[in-house]
């Protein structure tokens, strides 16, 4: 098949949708990106902060979000919904339908006039019907594309024809009510579905009152409560009375793990949200008590139950294990729930408000989509995927991320949409890209040693700046300003026409500097530094006052003040203009080819997927033979892991592209991104050989944990659940006769102090061998002995299963653990007697067990330790490799052109490792594919006359982008690293280090420019 | 003691977070006085103690570290 297509469209664009854009378009594929909604972000932008760290879920989504607008190979269609879908894989044909959206969005600028006006006032969807909006209106406040857009259903014009208010009152001209629907047709070779999900709505179960009580709320309500950005400004009240609630419900599994709506899946995310909305509130309102309601808390993740555990220690959150069955109302719109212990006890409690967990479940429109472009649902209606393809639909050509084929939180998301962009590869023309000769490049005009001659603009931004601040009035200031030649006002500073005034006004005026008061450089500095470019200035010769975001918006009761402020930026502005330096982005060349370490299911499909995309990999192998911990694993509910494993190695050995080292120890790494250099030893362990590679992905695995507790060693009737996969396998059980009561322990050096963290795969392990187990021998009774059984997603389905079955689950707390003695100490074939208190039935049970199976931790290689020092990355406390951001970047490290896959991450199951793998290869790509990268321009530089070689910035920088230099004994910075923060300037006791664009000397400037602003007498 | 008109108060805004924030504050319409005199830095890390100093010196009234 010769491959043509270098597109794939990419429908939905919430944070799946957004990472596999963005890594696509950075290996040099050209993206449509098409969302329903007007604008992108999806979910995230609703979130108030996110766990397991609390970080403000817009700050952490934005940039990425503005990356993919501005990315010149990722086409946004916003109000875009899929037609149809023709042709085979890597030639689709897609017809895609745009909406009217009534506003010219070239012409708007977004401020908010219309909607001040428009007479409409309709339920806002963002914030879950909590405040209202115009039937013209922006999406939310961060919305991308920024422009607003007329709703269609509720515009009285589009409707009734009276009224064109928003047309009357727009500066900009940009309302046209002739807009029509766009049919486009795109051609991509394959196509990305990540479209979301719902929450549950529990309209349906009449017995918590949603809707009928008014403080009863969903989570994703709540989340908006929480908000600062939200419908109540961050200040949670009860939406009945406007009072501060004092006490907090947290009603977990609403609409999960619910077999009468056919819901009989977890949601997964729930009982982290729970938990983390618990923790929030109670940073707003210091004397809330939050109880939360709960069967399982699954708190499975990398880091989750010590985030769990802190929400008990330190915020005093009360978790009871029970059913809430209904909740009723008093006369002051208090609730009362009314719940159900394990053991059959009813109690009553009254709170203030409460908080509805909510479950996932598939958009209502993935119905219509699955018929018209031929993939299938699963039982539940979530697209289809399989446990070894999990990014795959059944249709070919077509891949699925995100959410859209079963719940998964945000990092999970992230993972799989990079995976999914991987997979398309095989669809796609690939070439490795040049740095782009830039089109038509205008000569740069050499400004050293001139005098600076500074051009001074300010913006009206038709009456955002212009309705609140004097601009002439900072026009003419700027004229009397040290070095500003010439200054003028412009009405939108950014439209075509003012740029070429802009580019005009340079030549006339032999200008070298350029300062531009308006919006925000957030926006509008690319821009800007693009149109001086093309007058022939270095784009670094630009500086931008904020006077609209940070002064005619914040000040609008002001307008003398906001000028004279507006002066002051401005005087601000030129100050640093007149000290600024032209600077340049240093080419960084790329080897193509990958090391990848650790040659298991993870590293074995990383190396797979960087091969088929063409690009050469050595595979490092310590043990003799390829397959890491899936050479242990016999058994999966629907698929055979020893074909995985037999595919996959196959796969890997055949491929010439692929360098399989066995037996092999790394003895040394050097270099960095697109230019290391490794040195390992092979077979022969005399034998060394060295390499060169632009990235690295580290995909060691994990240990099993080896336990003493519970008499593990002492009877070969105590088996860990790996050893009992064996067994089962063998069919060869201890002792004379076949076994009759068998038990099992979760938890067994999971989840305790000092390794405060799930194993996350032992409960689906336990559930998955006690079914084999109960299919070779039916009348086995089999005991479960759990702290919470977390079979997350779609495996709480055999876990059901499992209990139809009759196994026995026993619940127990870590203060509370079974015990465990052997029945006859001195009979080596004794059986085991294990004692444990079963709150059932409130009293201490005995079973004596034929077999006792001990779910037995996932621990953190050893050895990693040796890779930290090589690579100067990091573990956290449990030793497990430290990504760079846990939610959005969750395959790379802080260091560029190191990435991390499989159990050396975290703990996972096969289908997340094969995920993660694919997700890394990705990540590597985005390197790989480009010939040569761009350093940044505003990176750290040395002067050696000055350093002492102290070594203080090579402690500090947190890129690893400085070392000394080891003959001359200074400070050295790796351009290719440095990430301009300017941490190690500020920490540099002799002057020798300075940021470039943000100088001492500028810096200095502005803070000398104070002098001259205003003071204003009474 | 200054009129409360005359403050300045220098606020050293990080590029990735509090200057975005201060951005958001200006597109909620969230009002705030006009004495925040915001400096963009690409991290707070950035801040040396001498660009306290000189601040105060050059009649800054208070200072804001946004990071």
């Amino acid at each position: 098949m010769g491959l043509k297509s270098r597109a794939v469209m990419v429908a939905g664009a919430g944070i799946a949708g957004i990472q596999a854009a963005l890594d696509l378009a950075e290996m040099g594929i050209k993206v449509h990106l098409v969302e329903e909604s007007p604008s992108i972000g999806g979910r995230m932008p609703q979130l108030d902060k996110t766990f397991p760290t609390n970080d403000c879920s817009m700050c952490i989504l934005s940039p990425k979000m503005s990356e993919s607008v501005r990315h010149p190979n990722i086409k946004i269609y916003t109000t875009t919904t899929i037609d149809s879908v023709s042709g085979i894989p890597g030639d689709f044909t897609a017809k895609i339908v745009e909406r009217a959206k009534y506003i010219d969005q070239e012409k708007c600028v977004s401020c908010g006039l219309c909607e001040e006006k428009c007479p409409v006032k309709v339920d806002d969807i963002f914030d879950m019907k909590l405040r209202k909006r115009g039937a013209v209106s922006r999406y939310f406040l961060q919305s991308i594309p920024s422009e607003y857009t007329i709703d269609p259903h509720n515009c009285l014009y589009l409707n009734k024809g009276v009224c064109r208010l928003c047309e009357k009152v727009c500066p900009a001209g940009a309302i046209n009510f002739d807009d029509k629907d766009k049919i486009f047709e795109i051609n991509v070779g394959a196509i990305i579905l990540s479209g979301g999900i719902d929450s549950y709505d529990p309209i349906h179960l009449g017995n918590f009152g949603y809707r009928r009580y008014k403080n009863v709320v969903t989570s994703l309500e709540f989340e908006r409560m929480l908000s600062a950005s939200g419908p109540l400004g961050g200040h949670v009240v009860r939406p009945g009375d406007h009072k501060e609630p004092k006490s907090l419900a947290f009603i977990q599994c609403v609409g999960s793990r619910d077999e009468n709506i056919n819901h009989n899946y977890c949601s997964s995310a729930c009982c982290m949200f729970a938990i983390k909305e618990a923790m929030i509130a109670k940073e707003h309102i210091k004397d809330l008590e939050s109880t939360v309601f709960y069967m399982d808390i699954r708190a499975f993740g990398k880091d989750f139950d010590k985030y769990y555990e802190k929400s008990k220690d330190k915020y005093g959150v009360e978790y009871i294990k029970s059913k809430v069955s209904d909740i009723s109302e008093d006369d002051d719109g208090n609730l009362i729930l009314k719940y159900v212990y394990e053991n059959g006890d009813i109690s009553h409690k009254q709170f203030d408000m409460a908080v509805l967990a909510v479950g996932l479940q598939p958009r209502k429109s993935i119905v219509n989509l699955s018929k018209s472009l031929n993939f299938k649902l699963n039982e539940f209606g979530f697209c289809r995927s399989d446990t070894n393809l999990p990014l795959a639909t059944t249709r070919e050509g077509i891949f699925v991320c995100g959410a859209m084929n079963g719940p998964k939180d945000i990092p999970e998301s992230v993972t799989a949409a990079s995976g999914a962009a991987a997979e398309t590869l095989k669809f796609l023309r690939l070439e490795r890209q040049d740095i782009s000769a830039e089109k038509d490049a205008v000569q740069e005009k050499d400004v050293a040693g001139d005098r600076p001659r500074i051009g001074a603009f300010v913006c009206h931004c038709g009456i955002n700046i212009a309705g609140v601040v004097d601009v002439k009035d900072v026009a003419e200031h700027a004229r009397h300003l040290p070095n500003v030649e010439y200054a003028e006002d412009l009405i939108y500073a950014c439209s075509q026409d003012c740029m070429n005034t802009i580019k005009e006004r340079i030549k006339e005026y032999d200008l070298n500097r350029i300062v531009v008061a308006a919006c925000t450089p957030r926006t509008h500095e690319p821009l800007f530094r693009e149109t001086i470019t093309e007058a022939g200035l270095n784009p670094y010769l630009f500086e931008m006052a904020n006077i609209r975001d940070q002064c005619s918006w914040a000040h609008m009761n002001e307008p003398w003040l906001a000028t004279v402020k507006s002066k002051d930026l401005m005087s601000m502005g030129v100050a640093k203009a007149r000290e600024l330096k032209p600077l340049k982005r240093l080419p960084i060349e790329i080897n193509p080819k990958a090391m990848v370490i650790g040659g298991g299911l993870a590293g074995m499909t990383t190396a797979i997927s960087l091969a088929e995309a063409g690009h050469e990999v050595y595979l490092i192998e310590k043990e003799n033979e390829l397959g890491g911990n899936l050479r242990n694993i016999f058994f999966d509910f629907d698929s055979d892991p020893q074909v995985l494993l037999a595919d996959t190695i196959s796969k890997a050995e055949s491929n010439e592209l692929i360098h399989i080292y066995k037996n092999a120890i790394i003895k040394k790494i050097d270099g960095f991104v697109g230019n290391f250099s490794t040195t390992v030893t092979g077979n022969n362990k005399n034998e060394e050989i060295s390499f060169d590679h632009g990235v690295v992905i580290i995909a060691t695995g994990a240990d099993e944990h080896v336990t003493e507790e519970y008499l593990y060693g002492r009877s070969d009737r105590i088996v860990s659940q790996v050893e009992l996969e064996d067994i089962l396998k063998t069919r060869k059980f201890p002792g004379t006769r076949k076994p009759k009561n068998v038990v099992m322990i979760q938890c067994v050096g999971s989840r305790e102090e000092g390794k405060m963290y799930c194993s996350r795969v032992c409960c689906t392990k336990a559930v998955k061998n006690a079914g084999v187990l109960k299919n070779i021998l039916p009348n086995v009774n089999i005991y479960i002995i759990y702290r919470d059984i977390r079979t997350y997603g779609f495996r709480e389905k055999h876990y059901s299963e499992l209990r139809d079955k009759g196994a026995m689950f026993i619940h127990y707390t870590p203060e509370n653990k079974p015990i465990v003695e052997l029945v006859n100490e001195k009979d080596t074939d004794s059986q085991v007697k294990v004692t444990v208190f079963d709150p059932i039935v409130n009293k201490n049970i005995e079973i004596q067990a034929d077999m006792l199976v001990l779910a037995t931790a996932i621990d953190a290689k050893k050895e990693n330790i040796d890779l930290v020092k090589m690579l100067k990355v990091s573990l956290n406390t449990d030793g497990m490799f430290l990504e760079a951001h846990v939610k959005l970047r969750p395959v790379d490290f802080a260091t560029d052109g190191i990435f991390v896959a499989g159990l050396a991450h975290c703990p996972k199951d096969c289908d997340e490792s094969i995920t993660q793998a694919k997700a890394a290869a990705s990540r590597a790509l985005t390197f790989l594919n480009k010939k040569a990268i761009l350093a940044e321009g505003t990176i750290c530089e040395v002067n050696d006359s000055r350093c002492t070689g102290c070594g203080y910035c090579v402690h500090i920088c947190a890129y690893n982008a400085i070392e000394l230099d080891p003959e001359k004994g200074t400070a050295r910075v790796n351009d290719a690293l440095c990430k301009g923060c300017g941490a190690c300037v500020a920490s540099c006791r002799c002057g020798a280090l300075d940021l470039r664009g943000f100088t001492n000397g500028q810096m200095f400037g502005v803070f000398d420019s104070l002098e001259m602003t205003n003071v204003i007498d009474e | 003691m200054k009129n409360k008109n005359s403050l300045k108060i220098v606020s050293f805004l990080c590029k990735w977070c509090s200057y975005t924030g201060a951005d958001l504050a200006g597109i909620n319409r969230s009002q705030y006085p006009t004495a925040i005199l915001p400096i963009k830095v690409m991290c707070s890390s950035r801040i040396d103690p001498v660009f306290l100093i000189k601040s105060y010196l050059r009649g800054a009234d208070g200072i804001l570290v946004g990071g």
